[in-house]
């Protein structure tokens, strides 16, 4: 007899909450897009946050109620935004420029001179409130590895100099380490651009400029008299290089006393 | 029984995690970061009361007259994972603001030993009704404590300046030790 009660109550509870359960599923359904689970499938997974919102689900749910932009996710650029346009049935949208992170500096360790001792907390952000950071110069990499720490590509790296490198295949873009950057040393450029570069972040005079790092830009101007192009230009003692204009002849590389224009593609 | 001296014996004195080893995976798993850990507490408080409730009155009125006590874990087992997929499913639907907030955590805490745990805790302490409530809740919010300490404590860590060897799981092991060790304080002013 027992066996009976045990089958009975413990099938009768199994039968009770199915019950329950699929009267509730009925009664409290709630209507999803199936569009937002379609895209989110689409979007490269990595909720790495670049277009605004915490993660692809929340982005593929906006998208489809048509509060975010088709071509907001960085990451899966062209490719993605095609598809999201067919699934939404829209005609694409975003321009097919892939973009990469690149560090606007070449102060090392042993190249940029440190004002102090810092044995704080292992955060560029962290180390940026002890007087503003401990290298003498106020625009350089401080080579803690916060871009390193937030990538969510694993595109970056520290390379031995103190200074992070960008692995260029695996980087998407997306700019959370620009973002995460104190100082700003990292800007987001074109992906396939070729020319000349000045990997400085330097707005500081020559004078000071000399005195901080070996290889910053003093802004002499001598690049910019030396360009058959006029590509280049010194703003905030800072020289610049438009790639639109610079057909890479490599006079400015010659005429720079610093020997810091680089070949966008050699470097990291 | 004394209903306080059970509040503090199932939040300090006991507590789930520190003193008897239950929940020790969401303790590890979701104590990175304190807003995750309170989210998680929540959700834990509510479904331990709901599930105390529920299984108190099918342990009392469906397998004890009928002598199928040995039933309870498969029982509380079918019980649980139902009543939470009912709650989500409903909520869901009445109130989605609660059901973002509680999040991933709800489903999550169906396979939590905790739950089950503290449901076959109560019978076997022959708890009535209004004891086992109070027990029930009081463990969750012990449990919450233990997350909220922990998550506190690992917010810290991940700035501090730990040995390479033991970053990660190790140093989180050996705080999760220190603690339960602190707790140990507590196991010998009262018992239950």
């Amino acid at each position: 007899m027992n066996i009976v009660y045990a089958l009975v109550v413990l099938g009768g509870l199994g039968l009770v909450f199915g019950g329950l359960l699929s009267y509730a599923a009925l009664q409290f359904a709630v209507e999803e897009d199936e569009r937002v689970e379609t895209i989110a499938d689409l979007l490269p997974g990595a909720n790495c946050g670049a277009c605004g919102y915490p993660g692809c689900i929340n982005f593929a749910e906006k998208v489809v109620a048509g509060d975010a932009p088709v071509d907001s996710c960085i990451p899966g650029g062209k490719a993605v935004s095609d598809r999201v346009c067919e699934v939404l049935g829209l005609a694409a949208v975003a321009s097919d420029v892939k973009k990469i992170a690149q560090v606007y500096c070449l102060g090392t360790k042993d190249v940029a001179a440190d004002k102090f001792e810092y044995q704080g907390v292992p955060d560029c952000k962290a180390a940026m409130m002890y007087s503003d950071g401990f290298k003498v110069c106020k625009y350089g990499c401080l080579g803690l590895g916060t871009c390193v720490e937030v990538c969510p590509f694993d595109a970056m790296y520290m390379g031995e100099n103190g200074l992070p490198v960008i692995d260029k295949e695996r980087c998407t873009g997306c700019g959370i380490c620009a973002k995460a950057c104190p100082r700003a040393v990292i800007r987001i450029v074109e992906a396939d651009r070729r020319g000349k570069v000045v990997p400085c972040n330097s707005k500081d005079r020559g004078k000071a400029t000399r005195e901080a790092c070996e290889v910053g830009c003093i802004g002499c101007k001598a690049c910019v008299k030396a360009c058959p192009q006029e590509a280049i230009v010194v703003e905030d003692f800072l020289a610049g290089i438009d790639s639109a204009k610079c057909d890479d002849c490599g006079e400015c590389i010659e005429a720079c006393k610093r020997n810091i224009i680089k070949d966008v593609v050699k470097i990291a | 029984m004394n209903l306080l001296a059970i509040i503090f014996v199932a939040i300090l004195a006991n507590n789930i995690v520190f003193n008897q080893f239950l929940g020790i995976c969401p303790y590890l798993g979701v104590s990175k970061r304190v807003e995750t850990s309170l989210g998680m507490g929540i959700a834990v408080i509510f479904v331990m009361a709901l599930s105390a409730i529920v299984t108190w009155i099918v342990y009392n009125y469906l397998l004890f007259p009928y002598d199928l006590g040995y039933l309870r874990t498969i029982a509380f087992i079918l019980v649980i994972a139902g009543l939470v997929q009912l709650v989500e499913t409903i909520l869901k639907k009445t109130n989605p603001t609660l059901f973002r907030a509680l999040g991933i955590y709800l489903p999550l805490i169906t396979t939590n030993c905790t739950i089950l745990g503290v449901a076959i805790l109560n019978i076997q302490a022959e708890h009535n009704i209004i004891e086992t409530v109070v027990y029930s809740i009081s463990v969750a919010i012990g449990f919450t404590l233990a997350l909220i300490i922990m998550a506190g404590i690992r917010e810290r860590l991940d700035l501090a300046n730990v040995s390479g060897y033991l970053r990660g799981a190790a140093v989180s092991l050996v705080t999760a030790g220190i603690l339960s060790l602190a707790f140990m304080g507590f196991s010998g002013m009262m018992t239950l």
